[in-house]
């Protein structure tokens, strides 16, 4: 039970800490490995918007998902959209931004234990004989609906239709007059969104620490590569397997191999199937 | 008449032609021309350790050639063999360990320990490498990125070879004279060594698999043997420089399979030039001491780093070598249209 529990709880946060990445890379072809970055700038933000600033919590969250969506997209415009296309620049270009984020917000003093959000909800509540609090309840119920919600912006609305049209055959997509430059942008912007959501219902649990913006990169980028990369149904689904093979190992083996099962699905996967669980790619065969 | 009836050509020097075939042995001038780059960056490399002043900023000497070394590994492997390695730390660590393990347990003096490392640490890193062979471009960028974070928290999780304190009290080399010479040579024997190699017909269906890997492939030649054969080359050269690393700290631990020798070594590379294998010297050269030189900001100098390599990526994206060379050997002028 409590592995049911808890491994559906670390499945979500895992899909959601994934979903950004999966979704900027299956539209704009941007492996965006400064996504750990977003993500606890995200987190920072809202902690200075609302411990600093003394706004409302929920208004501090909104503003820095906007914050965070606009520094994605201007991350696009300016550095991004320069090296598109060569795949290793764009890695190593966007890893750099990531440590430059990261690395800058270490130099600006933000270690330490003071830096923590409140939960949503105080409280808990017992499921069979497992103990769980209200915010990891609510954590997973948005979780859930957002993924259900994503899927319904892409297949529902014009902008979302124009992100799938880019995401399957780019070229065709310019031909239809969808402005590629524009919709990576937007997807960018979406993904650190994305990141911001993540950070928002995943930090109230813990401390804000500069270095889980590197745990997010590798949990992001093994989630994504089980699922096949750029298909983010498959990113939810290997969250989900991925997730509770963590929590079996931490049961039965140890907290120590937590991050060992992810590494090495990571590797595994790439050895033995590089298109991943649900990956598309019939190009495969030229890419890998 | 107006600038924009004008364009910049540019033009071979003479000199440059002249020396470029068997002419060159004709003049002094021609084979000065010749020489002088190189003989600057022998003699160079050479003095620098007489250059610095105090025990300090020779020790950084050395820290310099070590990155060189794999700096010069990852050129190679990315632009003559086309596997882009995004886990420089991956080389160095398991080098530092097995020299360590070597040196602590068994007893080994330093003199046999590098190049041992070298051949056991290559072979070791060789066979991790060989299934992710097949994999090209991002994926395999991805999944080297992910092997030294492996081996970190495998070292971690079983708390083997001392866990996360690391193996103490290995031997350094006997002298820092030694130390500092042995690191230079091993630098310039590879920079010459691999220039040499890639116009070898080994280099050239090396260059090829980079190219087009279903053309060589198509021509009846096993390019998984081939690139097993770079990989051990790039992985030996930077398994040496983890155990000199290991002699020099007299310490092997977690942290050399740290993301710093992963990302810096890349750093040098874009900066000082790709492709050419002595631009990534000479970024290691600007950047190893300037990060010294930041070491009491702390994490700043991660920063710094990290955007001159955007700036660089972005707006200079041949290096600072190129454009050293284009200097060299070509003139710029205005011509009309």
């Amino acid at each position: 039970m409590e592995i049911l529990v808890y491994g559906t709880i670390n499945s979500v946060s895992l899909a959601l800490m994934g979903l950004g990445f999966a979704m900027v890379y299956g539209i704009s072809r941007v492996p965006n490995f400064a996504h750990g970055a977003l993500y606890i700038i995200c987190g920072f933000v809202t902690w200075i918007l609302f411990h600093s600033l003394g706004l409302p919590y929920f208004m501090a969250i909104i503003l820095s998902l906007c914050v965070n969506g606009i520094l994605g997209m201007l991350m696009y415009r300016f550095v991004l959209i320069r090296v598109r296309g060569m795949n290793i620049s764009e890695i190593i270009a966007s890893y750099a931004i990531g440590l430059v984020i990261l690395e800058g917000l270490r130099f600006g003093g933000f270690r330490g234990m003071t830096y923590t959000l409140p939960a949503f909800m105080e409280g808990s509540l017992m499921i069979g004989d497992v103990p769980v609090d209200y915010h990891r309840i609510i954590m997973t119920i948005i979780g859930i609906s957002l993924v259900a919600g994503l899927w319904l912006f892409t297949h529902y609305t014009k902008i979302g239709l124009a992100l799938q049209g880019m995401a399957q055959d780019e070229r065709a997509a310019l031909m239809l007059g969808i402005d590629s430059d524009f919709m990576a942008m937007l997807a960018m912007g979406f993904g650190a969104v994305l990141a911001g959501v993540a950070a928002t219902l995943i930090l109230p649990l813990g401390n804000i620490v500069v270095e889980s913006g590197y745990h997010v990169l590798i949990m992001s980028i093994a989630v994504c590569i089980v699922g096949g990369l750029g298909s983010w149904v498959g990113a939810f689904f290997a969250a989900f397997l991925i997730g509770y093979a963590q929590i079996i190992t931490v049961v039965f083996i140890g907290s120590h191999f937590q991050m060992v099962v992810a590494i090495l699905a990571i590797i595994l996967t790439l050895i033995l199937k590089p298109s991943g669980l649900f990956g598309h790619q019939k190009e495969l065969e030229e890419r890998v | 008449m107006s600038t924009q009836e004008l364009r910049k050509e540019r033009i071979d020097r003479g000199i440059k032609v002249r020396s470029d075939g068997l002419y060159a042995l004709m003049s002094l001038r021609e084979l000065s021309y010749l020489t002088l780059p190189r003989f600057i960056l022998i003699a160079g490399m050479i003095s620098l350790p007489f250059l610095m002043p105090g025990m300090y900023w020779q020790r950084v000497i050395s820290i310099v050639c070590i990155y060189a070394v794999l700096a010069l590994s990852f050129d190679f492997l990315s632009h003559y063999v086309g596997l882009v390695s995004l886990g420089g730390a991956f080389f160095i660590g398991t080098g530092g360990y097995v020299a360590g393990i070597l040196n602590t347990y068994y007893g080994v003096p330093p003199v046999l320990t590098v190049p041992l490392a070298a051949a056991i640490g290559g072979i070791f890193c060789t066979l991790m490498l060989l299934p992710c062979l097949p994999l090209k471009g991002v994926y395999f960028a991805i999944v080297t990125l992910m092997y030294p974070l492996f081996m970190a928290r495998i070292i971690e999780a079983f708390d083997i070879f001392g866990g996360t304190d690391g193996i103490v009290g290995i031997d350094s080399f006997s002298s820092a004279f030694v130390e500092q010479y042995f690191v230079v040579c091993m630098v310039l024997i590879f920079l010459f060594g691999l220039r040499r190699f890639v116009t070898t017909d080994r280099g050239l269906i090396f260059t090829a698999i980079m190219d087009n890997d279903q053309a060589v492939k198509a021509s009846g030649i096993n390019i998984t043997k081939y690139k097993a054969l770079a990989v051990f080359i790039a992985s030996s050269m930077g398994c040496m420089a983890g155990a000199c690393l290991t002699h020099i700290y007299m310490w092997s631990g977690i942290s050399q399979f740290a993301l710093d020798f992963s990302i810096l070594p890349i750093a040098a590379t874009v900066i000082g030039g790709a492709g050419t294998l002595v631009g990534p010297i000479l970024g290691c050269l600007i950047l190893v001491p300037v990060s010294e030189l930041l070491r009491d900001f702390g994490t700043l100098r991660i920063v710094f780093y990290a955007s001159i390599l955007v700036g660089f990526i972005l707006f200079r994206s041949d290096g600072i070598m190129v454009f050293i060379q284009r200097k060299y050997e070509q003139f710029e002028r205005w011509t009309k249209i």
